[in-house]
């Protein structure tokens, strides 16, 4: 029973798809509020167009509509479910602009439907520019000069007024989009244009820059009565001025002292209670190092990334808290469940250490801008705790998977130690790695201050990593040497190859564990959650002596680290399944990773969590303590695939398929071998080594070829080569950036129709739930495609073929638990292109829609028990028959990501997809395409589309332009372009390139007449070409630039189609499966 | 050079010395405060006891001259994990070895501070030494030496140790009119207190904690304020009987910590020592009359035990929100009201720091009446 018994059924609005600034930590809040809300016996309806969230899982709400995102969806979708209230503060900025929507246009009022847990005013004064710094200035809260102005005119003499450096900072856009520092007038020029147009109401805010301050960060809570705790602060090591997204944070602070602490924590107490938020409220500040001034920099009035962060930092569950305050509960009344027995208000103390560190995209999009500002461009993070702030960083280091294990980047050892002090200038996402350099060659700490700003504290810190990575290159390693760097957390192989030795002083040094209890122990607590040190006290042993049932089987599961491009939320989707399913059959079901945005990381989704790095290392650590029966390994993508061979070495059972077959499909050679056995073709290959290899490759099968390193995972460094200049440059490009210890993998390019098959075997028979066809022909990769269930093509003789292959594939790599397999289809016949034995991107989706727990089932499998005592049978589901069509649609963030050439291609680019469900494929591409964000406008008076395409698709282009033509747009095309169009009677006209004389495309960009772009080009990547430029500055302007075809004809059709979302049924996926 | 700490379980943990050498011999208390060691180290209320601190790393932010609670370190020896060699604050003067160096304080770094504090919560506070005189595995002789003195050790007239001989007047701002006149009986004063009243635009005489009412109507004061402090309350009986007659007096009075136990005592209720006490900065209080719960900065190791507070003299107004000890009383009896935790904070949160005002109010409306 709610506290507040007229709160009977209730909607949760979701964040949408995964894109920067906007990630998982919303399925951990929206998963955690929906929790919540059934253990008080609510009603839930949830609404996410992103499937591969926990959250839209029919038994987390009661009632999952994955549609797109939009006041007229969620409004059908009131008037249908009728609840009773809607709860805004859980789905990052999208679920409350969405929230704020329907309260302001009175919808909610005249639907009866009440707004809990905050007011729209609230939320004006936390995110409206001035309405903020009145409120601030009410309250004599200090903040930085600054000025709202709503045109370019404004903000130039606002700048002249306080003088440059200034920042722009647009309204309402999430993760800073927009944003910036302007050195110059022609910095804001660009920057407060582009900052303008992307605000929702077109202002931004220009202020006085302030880079060099400490930035601080409190995470406070309020209830109903007015009580207020603070559950955590952070200092970000990087002073302001770069994104706290893109900062690595400590948590608590440590250079501030208790007055400083105090002066912050009462100002952002003073804040939430005069916001009037009920629930959680995120305060940065910026804090003078000498002195007592400080600012308030934002204040977001909702749970967010840095919640999550501080949940997983203390233990304390904000978003559940938040949910419970919003049904009325006041924080007293709420029970802390770390003890069990102390309450939800007070605050948590650490005896801790933690680091967050974020991961970014660079090491895929290397020709991106890396430099670093107000706008965030990490798409992940990783947390790490110590009992030391040094083992924090190493073990936070560790494990962003860069191939890092310690803080030395070889890039930087080459410099001059005269070059490493000039590249400190640099704030970009390696500057950490460019202090440490200069810390190992003994450069002043006064000179690194007076370049970076980052505090001495820091400094001191990174100087002992420093001292004891030198220390162990020289001299003989002593056991007191050798402990003391374990207790700074230098891995053993690391320790080995500093020190040049092959024996340790004492080998198999197991680290013991503490836990996180929010309380400094001084409460008993209950919490199963823990981190390794290298004391010799275990907590975690004792609390598996008390607490662990010897008569079950104990299984470990590997998550999937932080997220990133080409390993997402999905996998932690299924890394939680896997935990749910182990528990539900009788064993107990033991946690590692390291990402504080997921659901995996909260400490009651398995049996114990262990927060730590998922290296060979830390994994013994675990195993030595826990003494498992087995382990998983074929949920938690390449990172927990990466940990299979070492299992192996240490004969740990893994359960389900084994790691040899993991071998087998991703070696060429023998990969060759399976396919022969299987008798199944694939297109022609080689495997190569260097560049010499590569050319004559190419030549013998004859171009396009696709290039990739072998154990790549998202199409890594993947590229469709037409030319030998193709080949020298990817060559040249992939030396430099991937361990050449693997080789490369050279196959002939089939242009055909990709598609995509999951199945789940037991060893003896296999379940296909669905086939997947994706839109784009080959070239582009899967997880850029948009891809339909079930396939709308294929002719049944293709489906055969792909059921038949996929169950060979499975026997013959005796696969137990998941497997996906890609396929290309050319003129009906099939060729294989890549088998994964184990999950994939695609499981959370087809499970939802097909009704097939494929995780659960997998994990049966690995269990022992048999698909055909499961009750889905063996096969393809259903005989591959579908009531519904879904249809997966790619989002990106490129907004967010400088100089990356948007075309699409092998290497996957997209953060998160969206669905569209619909009784046809019409109406479901269309809800798909809406849910992408893609808009479908009508052509008005000048309306245009530009058309420049490369030669080989000039012909199907002419018929996409002839009817964007017929629906009335004018349509324009580069020379080459546009003379084929005219050759073929469509009327097109000519515009010049970006480096072509002005007026040219730059200008029709900026006119605002350009509703879409059709771009193709033989060429990318490089950020200098023509068409990079191009199709960087229409994302810049938000222009919808279509780099695919096929994708283009997808959107043409559904622009001229007599579809009307809002006529479009609205499906409630929980019940789906029951209609038969 | 190597230290040891040694519990009186027989429990040792070694660790490395810092700030100066030798044996000390204490009760073994843990502090949860994230921040504020200099407040928590020169707060007089750790007399006779040896404090852990729960936070790993300490000293990060330095020591200056103008976070201290008090002249001097009273606790008898300070227990860390790691203590920061190079610290940074711009008000950072020494090192927090330096300070214990300058306060003759003997401390102990290295130790496995969550272990020694998941000891003391399992088995309550604890005797303990901390020496660098000799190694316990070593020399069981000495050991066993040691070992009966931390036995036979307790914590005795500690408000004699501390309190002030002679009063002390602090002046009222130079801007307050009409400034009120407090009289604060010093058991154990931490100097925010004094510092919250100026704030107030009070005048402060501090007083000695032997101050009898005679010595308090010479003052003419406008209110009485008492002071935090160290020790077991129930021996102080000499002032529990000066305190009922100030009290009877009928000026109005605002009592902190001990003040509130040693008045709870005066009005014929009785105390008891806790397990391991609160100490830290995250305490909740309910305060009944309001509903509201508010984070507090509490350091004691005793409580007023709430069911035996006679009626006639007052009421529970605080309770602790985690385990329901007595967090506050207002009496009826006397124009006074006691708190347990500290609202003058330093270290830890100043939210309830308003009881200063309602102080204030009532003195104003005592002297309205008048």
């Amino acid at each position: 029973m709610p506290k507040d018994p007229r709160i009977k059924k209730v909607l949760v609005i979701g964040s949408g798809p995964i894109i920067i600034g906007q990630a998982a930590e919303f399925d951990y809040s929206g998963t955690q509020a929906c929790r919540a809300l059934k253990s008080e016996g609510i009603e839930t309806v949830l609404v996410n167009s992103n499937p591969a969230t926990i959250m839209t899982d029919p038994d987390i709400a009661d009632h999952v509509y994955i549609e797109p995102l939009n006041a007229a969806v969620i409004e059908r979708i009131i008037e249908k479910e009728k609840p009773d209230a809607i709860l805004p503060n859980l789905g990052g900025q999208m679920g409350l602009n969405l929230s704020m929507e329907l309260a302001r246009s009175g919808y909610l009022d005249r639907s009866g439907v009440r707004l809990l847990a905050c007011r729209p005013d609230t939320i004006d004064r936390a995110e409206d520019r001035q309405l903020f710094k009145d409120t601030m200035e009410k309250l004599h809260q200090p903040i930085i000069p600054s000025k709202v102005v709503e045109d370019l005119g404004d903000a130039m003499d606002f700048a002249e007024v306080i003088g440059y450096p200034v920042i722009v900072r647009p309204a309402f856009t999430m993760g800073g989009t927009g944003g910036g520092i302007c050195d110059d007038r022609e910095k804001l020029h660009e920057i407060a244009t582009n900052g303008l147009r992307l605000s929702p109401i077109h202002q931004i805010l220009v202020e006085k820059c302030i880079s060099g301050w400490k930035e601080i960060e409190y995470e406070v809570m309020r209830d109903h009565k007015g009580n207020v705790i603070t559950v955590c602060n952070m200092e970000n090591l990087d002073p302001v001025g770069v994104h706290t997204g893109d900062s690595i944070v400590v948590a608590p602070s440590q250079t501030l002292s208790d007055k400083e602490y105090q002066m912050l924590r009462t100002a952002a107490l003073d804040i939430i209670t005069e916001l009037g938020i009920e629930g959680g409220c995120n305060c940065q500040f910026a804090l003078k190092p000498d002195s007592f001034d400080y600012a308030v920099i934002e204040v977001n009035p909702r749970v967010s990334r840095s919640s999550a962060l501080a949940s997983k930092a203390t233990g304390y569950p904000i978003a559940k808290v938040a949910t419970k305050i919003a049904l009325g509960y006041s924080l007293d009344e709420i029970t802390n469940d770390v003890t069990g027995e102390t309450c939800a208000c007070f605050e948590p103390a650490l005896d801790y250490v933690v680091v967050k560190y974020p991961k970014w995209p660079f090491d895929k999009f290397v020709y991106a801008d890396k430099s670093l500002g107000t706008q965030m461009m990490a798409t992940g993070e990783v947390m790490a705790i110590g009992n030391n702030f040094e083992h924090a960083m190493m073990k936070a280091v560790s494990s962003i998977e860069l191939g890092m294990d310690t803080l030395t980047l070889s890039d930087f050892e080459k410099l001059t130690t005269e070059e490493v002090i000039e590249h400190l200038h640099v704030q970009d996402s390696e500057r950490a790695f460019c202090v440490y350099e200069a810390l190992k060659r003994g450069v002043a700490h006064e000179t690194i201050y007076e370049i970076t700003k980052i505090d001495w504290w820091f400094l001191d810190k990174m100087q002992h990593l420093a001292d004891l990575e030198l220390g162990l290159k020289n001299g003989v390693l002593t056991e007191e040497k050798y402990r003391e760097a374990k207790k700074f957390g230098f891995l053993d192989k690391t320790i080995r190859r500093l020190a040049g030795v092959s024996t340790l002083p004492v080998e198999n040094l197991r680290a013991g564990f503490k836990m996180v209890d929010t309380c400094a122990a001084e409460f008993a607590a209950k919490t199963p959650y823990f981190y390794s040190t290298y004391d010799e006290d275990n907590e975690a042993e004792q609390f598996i002596a008390e607490r662990s049932d010897p008569k079950k089987k104990k299984i470990l599961v590997f998550g999937s680290g932080p997220i990133r491009i080409g390993q997402g939320i999905e996998f932690d989707y299924c890394s939680v399944h896997a935990v749910w399913t182990l528990k539900k059959h009788g064993c107990e079901a033991i946690l590692v990773n390291n990402n504080p945005e997921t659901v995996s990381t909260d400490f009651d989704t398995g049996d114990r969590l262990y927060f730590d790095p998922l290296n060979p290392e830390s994994v013994d650590n675990i195993i030595a303590t826990e003494k498992p029966d087995g382990c998983l390994v074929q949920f938690g993508g390449q990172t927990a695939i990466k940990l299979a061979k070492h299992m192996d070495d240490i004969g740990l059972p893994i359960y389900g398929t084994p790691a040899d077959a993991i071998d087998e499909a991703e070696d060429r050679e023998r990969f060759d071998e399976l396919l022969e056995r299987c008798a199944i073709p694939r297109p022609q290959g080689r495997t190569v080594y260097t560049l010499d290899e590569a050319l004559k490759a190419a030549e013998e099968v004859g171009y396009p070829v696709l290039m990739r390193p072998s154990y790549v995972l998202g199409g890594q460094n993947m590229i469709v080569a037409y030319t030998s200049a193709d080949v020298v440059e990817y060559m040249g490009v992939i030396t430099t950036h991937v361990d050449m210890s693997h080789p490369v993998l050279m196959d002939k390019y089939i242009f055909g129709t990709e598609c995509e098959v999951d199945a789940i075997c037991d060893g003896t028979d296999y379940l296909v739930p669905g086939i997947m066809e994706q839109v784009e022909r080959t070239g582009v990769h899967s997880g850029d495609s948009i891809c339909v269930y079930p396939p709308y093509n294929f002719p049944q003789s293709v489906i055969d073929t792909l059921v038949d292959y996929t169950g060979r594939f499975a026997r013959e790599l005796h696969v137990v638990g998941l497997v996906n397999v890609q396929y290309a289809v050319q003129d009906n016949k099939v060729y294989v292109i890549e088998v994964n034995p184990r999950s994939s991107r695609t499981v959370p989706y087809i499970s939802k829609v097909t009704g097939v727990p494929m995780v659960d089932l997998a994990v049966r499998c690995t269990l022992g028990e048999k698909l055909k005592d499961m009750g889905y049978g063996t096969g393809l589901w259903r005989g591959g028959q579908s009531p519904y069509t879904a249809v997966k649609v790619p989002v990106f963030s490129f907004e967010k990501l400088h100089g990356v050439d948007t075309m699409l291609g092998p290497e996957m680019k997209s953060t998160g997809e969206v669905l569209g469900i619909a009784p046809t494929f019409h109406e479901a591409m269309m809800k798909g395409l809406v849910g992408a964000g893609y808009q479908f406008k009508v052509p008005g008076p000048g309306s245009c589309v530009i058309v420049t395409v490369k030669d080989s698709d000039k012909a199907e282009a002419a018929d996409l332009a002839w009817k964007l033509h017929d629906y009335g747009y004018k349509i324009y095309g580069t020379a080459e372009t546009a003379r084929y169009l005219n050759s073929q009677m469509v009327p097109c006209s000519v515009v010049r390139q970006m480096s072509g004389a002005r007026p040219n495309v730059q200008d029709l960009l900026e006119s605002g007449l350009v509703d879409y772009i059709i771009s193709t080009s033989p060429h990318g990547r490089d950020p200098h070409r023509d068409s990079v430029k191009f199709r960087r500055k229409a994302t810049e302007l938000s222009i919808p630039c279509i780099t695919a075809l096929d994708t283009a004809r997808v959107l043409v059709d559904a622009l001229r189609g007599e579809h009307d979302i809002s006529e479009m049924e609205l499906i409630d996926i929980s019940n789906l499966h029951n209609k038969g | 050079m190597q230290a040891y700490l040694i519990l009186a379980n027989g429990t040792v943990f070694a660790g490395k010395s810092i700030g100066c050498p030798g044996t000390t011999v204490g009760e073994v208390v843990f502090a949860t405060g994230m921040v504020g060691f200099e407040e928590t180290l020169t707060d007089p209320s750790y007399y006779g006891q040896i404090i852990t601190q729960t936070y790993p790393l300490i000293g990060n932010y330095g020591m200056n001259s103008e976070d201290k609670e008090s002249g001097r370190i009273w606790a008898r020896g300070y227990i860390v994990r790691e203590a920061c060699t190079a610290p940074s604050n711009f008000r950072s003067e020494i090192t927090l070895d330096a300070f214990l160096k300058q306060n003759n304080t003997i401390g102990i770094e290295g130790i496995d501070t969550r272990r020694l504090t998941r000891t003391l919560r399992e088995s309550g506070v604890m005797n303990g030494a901390i020496t660098t005189e000799f190694d316990p595995a070593a020399a069981p002789e000495k050991l066993a030496e040691l070992m009966s003195a931390i036995q036979g050790y307790a914590v005795k007239d500690a408000v004699a140790g501390v309190s002030c001989a002679q009063p002390v007047d602090y002046p009222a701002p130079e801007t307050a009119q009409d400034p009120l006149h407090i009289a604060l009986l010093d058991l154990g004063c931490k100097n925010n207190i004094v510092r919250c009243l100026q704030k107030r635009g009070c005048r402060v005489t501090v007083l000695p904690g032997t101050a009898s009412v005679a010595d308090l109507a010479a003052l003419h004061a406008d209110g009485l304020m008492l002071s935090n402090g160290p020790g077991d309350p129930a021996e102080n009986v000499a002032i529990i009987g000066n305190i009922a007659a100030m009290l009877d007096t009928g000026i109005p009075a605002f009592g902190i910590c001990l003040g509130h136990q040693l008045t709870a005592l005066a009005a014929g209720a009785r105390t008891c020592k806790l397990k391991y006490g609160h100490r830290g900065a995250n305490q909740p209080v309910t305060d009944f009359e309001t509903g509201r719960t508010f984070i507090t900065s509490q350091n004691h190791g005793y409580a007023v035990m709430g069911e035996t507070l006679p009626a006639e003299a007052g009421r529970v107004s605080h309770v602790n929100a985690n385990d329901k000890t007595c967090e506050g009383v207002q009496y009826t009896k006397w124009n006074c009201f006691t708190v347990q935790f500290h609202p003058e904070a330093n270290g830890g949160p100043k939210d309830t720091e308003f009881l200063f005002d309602r102080f204030i109010s009532r003195i104003q409306a005592a002297k309205g009446g008048l």
